[in-house]
C-alpha cells in the first residue's frame, strides 16, 4: 500500500509538471478524483489534484472545477470590493492630504469659507462619544448578560432575550427622532441641571466639583456630545448583550457546576469561573459595540449638535465623523470641501480598521496567554 | 420492598470494615427532572473511608443520585429530590441546610477535568479562599498539601503560576481532585472521573482513589465494572432509577442475588 502512494505522489509530481508523459502511466489516477481504482483507499495521504490543477480535462469532473472556479472568483470579487472602498476614499480625498498634509488630522479649525479644514473636532466627537458610550453599556450588558445567563428561569430567557434583540432592530433613524423628541429634553431640564448644580462652587463638600465644572461646562443643552453617547449606548447595548450571553452560556455546564460543588455563591461562580472563561467573547462584545458606536450616523446627527469646534464641555454641542458627513455631503461648495470630506472618511474607515486589528492582537494574545504565567496576586 | 435494596450481608461487612455508624445515610431517595421520575426510592448507607461505586446502564440514575448528595442540581430549575439523606443526624436535603456550607463538605470531581481558567495555585486555593479566611503562608501550606496528596506536587511545584489549563488531561482531573479535597471535605463524589481520560491516567486516578480512601468517604460513578471491582468496597447496581442490589463489591461481583445484576455483569445487557 506504501508503495502505491509513493507511486501516486510520484504520478501527481510528475502530472503537475508536464501533463503528457505522465498520464501514460497514470492508469485510473488519471482519471480523476472518483474515478481512482482499489488503489485509492492506499493514497488517502498522497496530495489530490484539485481545481486549476487537475491534469486531465474530464466532462465528470466539470461541475465540480465549475464550482469551485465560481467560489474562487466570488471571493476574489469580495476582496477588490474591499480594496476598491479604500481606493475611492483615497483617490477622493487626496486634494484634501495634499493641500492640508497629515496636520489635517490634528488641525481643529473647519472653515468652508477660507477653505481651512482639520479633522480634529470630528475626530475627538467620534472618540468621545462611543468611549463614553461603552463606560457607560458594558457595566449593563455584563450585568444583564449574566442575568439571563444565570438568573432568568428557562421559560423567561427567551422572551427577554427576543425584546433586547427587537432593540437591535429599531432603524437608526427612529432612535434619532427618540432622542430629539424625549431623551435631549428630558435631560436638559431634568439631569444636566443636577451636573451643573455638582459642579458649581456652591457644592464645596463635593470632592469631583472642579473636575465636574470642567466637563459639564455651563450652558447644559439637551443638543450634546453626552446625550449622543447615551443613545449610542442604548443602541449598541443588544449588539454587546448578545455577544456576552452567547459567551456565557458557552461556558460548559460543569465547570459552573465545579464551582458550585466547591460552596461558591452565585456571583463568586460568575465574577470568578463564568466571567475570566467568557472574556474572549466579552472583549469581542466590547469591540463590536465600539465599532458601530463609531460609524452609526443618523440618530447620533440628530442629537449632537453639529458644531465644528473643538468640544467645551460634554453637555454642549460637538460632531462626529458620521454626522458631519450626512449633514455637509450635499451643501460641499468646493472641491477641497468635498474631498476634506472624504478624508473625514478615510479616517474613520482607517479607525474601524485598527479596532478589528487591534481586537484580533488582543484575542489571539488572549488565547497564547493560556500557557504562560497569567496569574493574578490576589491573597 | 425495602429488604431487597439493603446490603444483605450488611452485618459481617460493615462490621469488619468500618464498625460504625453509616457516614451518609440515604432513605427513600426519589428524585424528578421535572415530571420524569429518575429515582424510585432508593435507599442506601455509605461508610467512611470506603469506596463506593455506583454502575449501571446509561441513563439509570447513578450521576442523579451523586449529584443529589450535595444538592448541585439545585442549581436548575424542575429538578427536585425527596426522600432523607441523613449526615451527622442532620438531613441534608432539608431546606434550611447552608447549601454553601454542604457543599464544601461534599466535594464532587466530573467527568471531564473542569480546571478554572486561573493559575494552578488559584485553583487549588479557589475553595479554600471562599470558605476560610487563612494567612498567605497557611494558604500556601493546604495548596501544597493538597497538591503532594494528589501526586501532582512534583510536577507543578515549579508552574504554580501558570494556567491550570495548560496541563495535560491527567493533570488536569488530578488538579481538580486536588481542589475538592483542600476544602477539606468528608466525602468525595466522583463522577465517571477517568472516563475522558486515558489508560495510564485512568490507573494513576485509581490510585489516588486507593490513597484517598484513608481519610474520605469516597463514592464513584463509573461505567467501567473493572474499575468498580478494583477500586470499590461496596457496589450498588441501578437500574431504570432502581437501586436493585447493594451489597459488598466482592458479593456483587462473584454472586450477585439479583438476576439482573449477574446478567449486567456479565455482559448480557446494557
Amino acid at each position: 500500500m506504501t508503495t502505491a502512494s509513493q507511486q501516486q505522489k510520484r504520478i501527481w509530481r510528475r502530472n503537475s509538471g508536464d501533463v503528457g508523459s505522465g498520464a501514460g502511466d497514470s492508469g485510473p489516477c488519471g482519471a480523476g478524483p472518483g474515478g481512482s481504482g482499489p488503489d485509492d483507499s492506499g493514497a488517502q495521504d498522497a496530495p489530490q489534484p484539485i481545481g486549476f490543477l487537475h491534469p486531465k480535462f474530464s466532462w465528470a469532473t466539470l461541475p465540480d472545477r465549475g464550482f469551485y472556479g465560481l467560489s474562487f472568483i466570488m471571493v476574489v470579487l469580495v476582496g477588490l470590493l474591499t480594496l476598491s472602498v479604500l481606493a475611492v476614499l483615497i483617490i477622493e480625498s487626496w486634494p484634501s492630504w495634499r493641500q492640508f498634509g497629515v496636520g489635517f488630522l490634528w488641525s481643529s479649525r473647519w472653515s468652508p469659507t477660507k477653505e481651512q479644514f482639520g479633522a480634529l473636532p470630528q475626530l475627538i466627537g467620534s472618540m468621545l462619544t462611543s468611549v463614553i458610550a461603552l463606560i457607560l453599556v458594558v457595566p449593563f450588558s455584563i450585568g444583564a448578560a449574566m442575568a439571563l445567563n444565570l438568573l432568568v428561569p428557562s421559560w423567561l430567557k427567551f422572551p427577554l432575550s427576543l425584546t433586547i434583540q427587537l432593540l437591535a432592530g429599531i432603524p437608526s433613524i427612529i432612535y434619532g427622532f427618540w432622542g430629539l423628541y424625549l431623551l435631549a429634553p428630558w435631560l436638559e431640564q431634568v439631569i444636566y441641571p443636577v451636573l451643573l448644580a455638582l459642579g458649581a462652587e456652591e457644592s464645596a463638600g463635593f470632592i469631583f466639583a472642579p473636575i465636574f465644572a470642567h466637563i459639564f461646562a455651563a450652558p447644559g443643552s439637551g443638543i450634546s456630545l453626552l446625550t449622543a453617547a447615551i443613545v449610542l449606548a442604548i443602541m449598541v447595548l443588544p449588539y454587546i448583550i448578545a455577544v456576552m450571553l452567547e459567551a456565557f452560556d458557552a461556558v460548559p455546564p460543569a465547570l459552573r457546576e465545579s464551582a458550585y460543588g466547591l460552596g461558591a455563591t452565585t456571583s463568586e461562580v460568575f465574577w470568578h469561573v463564568i466571567l475570566p472563561s467568557a472574556r474572549q467573547g466579552v472583549l469581542g462584545g466590547i469591540f463590536l459595540g465600539f465599532g458601530r458606536a463609531l460609524g452609526e450616523t443618523m440618530a447620533v446627527t440628530f442629537v449632537i449638535g453639529n458644531a465644528h469646534r473643538l468640544p467645551q464641555s460634554l453637555i454642549g454641542p460637538g460632531t462626529s465623523i458620521p454626522a458631519s458627513l450626512a449633514n455637509e455631503f450635499n451643501e460641499a461648495s468646493s472641491p477641497l470641501y468635498l474631498s476634506s470630506l472624504v478624508a473625514l472618511g478615510l479616517i474613520l474607515y482607517g479607525l474601524t480598521l485598527l479596532l478589528f486589528v487591534l481586537a484580533r492582537k488582543l484575542l489571539l494574545s488572549e488565547e497564547g496567554s493560556a500557557k504562560p504565567a497569567t496569574a493574578k496576586g490576589k491573597s | 420492598m425495602d429488604n431487597k435494596f439493603l446490603p444483605n450481608d450488611q452485618t459481617t461487612e460493615s462490621d469488619a470494615n468500618t464498625g460504625g455508624e453509616p457516614k451518609l445515610s440515604l432513605k427513600k431517595i426519589c428524585f424528578y427532572y421535572g415530571k420524569f421520575q429518575a429515582l424510585k426510592d432508593v435507599t442506601l448507607d455509605l461508610y467512611d473511608r470506603q469506596v463506593t461505586a455506583f454502575i449501571g446502564p446509561s441513563g439509570c440514575g447513578k450521576s442523579t443520585l451523586l449529584r443529589a448528595m450535595n444538592r448541585i442540581y439545585e442549581i436548575y430549575p424542575g429538578h427536585r429530590a425527596t426522600g432523607e439523606i441523613m449526615m451527622g443526624g442532620v438531613n441534608i436535603l432539608s431546606p434550611a441546610i447552608d447549601l454553601n456550607l454542604l457543599r464544601s463538605t461534599i466535594g464532587m470531581v466530573f467527568q471531564k477535568p473542569t480546571p478554572f481558567p486561573m493559575s494552578i495555585f488559584d485553583n487549588v486555593a479557589f475553595g479554600l479562599r471562599l470558605s476560610q479566611r487563612l494567612s498567605k503562608s497557611e494558604l500556601a501550606g493546604r495548596v501544597e498539601a493538597a497538591l503532594q496528596k494528589t501526586a501532582l506536587w512534583r510536577e507543578v511545584k515549579d508552574k504554580l503560576r501558570q494556567s491550570g489549563l495548560s496541563l495535560s488531561g491527567g493533570q488536569q482531573q488530578r488538579l481538580c481532585l486536588a481542589r475538592a479535597i483542600a476544602v477539606a471535605p468528608q466525602i468525595l463524589l466522583l463522577d465517571e472521573p477517568t472516563s475522558a481520560l486515558d489508560p495510564i491516567s485512568t490507573q494513576k486516578i485509581e490510585e489516588l482513589v486507593a490513597e484517598l480512601k484513608r481519610d474520605f468517604c469516597i463514592v464513584m460513578v463509573t461505567h467501567n465494572m473493572q474499575q468498580a471491582a478494583r477500586c470499590s468496597d461496596y457496589t450498588g447496581f441501578f437500574y431504570e432509577g432502581n437501586l436493585v442490589e447493594f451489597d459488598a463489591t466482592e458479593a456483587i461481583f462473584t454472586h450477585p442475588s439479583q438476576r439482573r445484576t449477574d446478567d449486567y455483569i456479565t455482559g448480557r445487557f446494557g
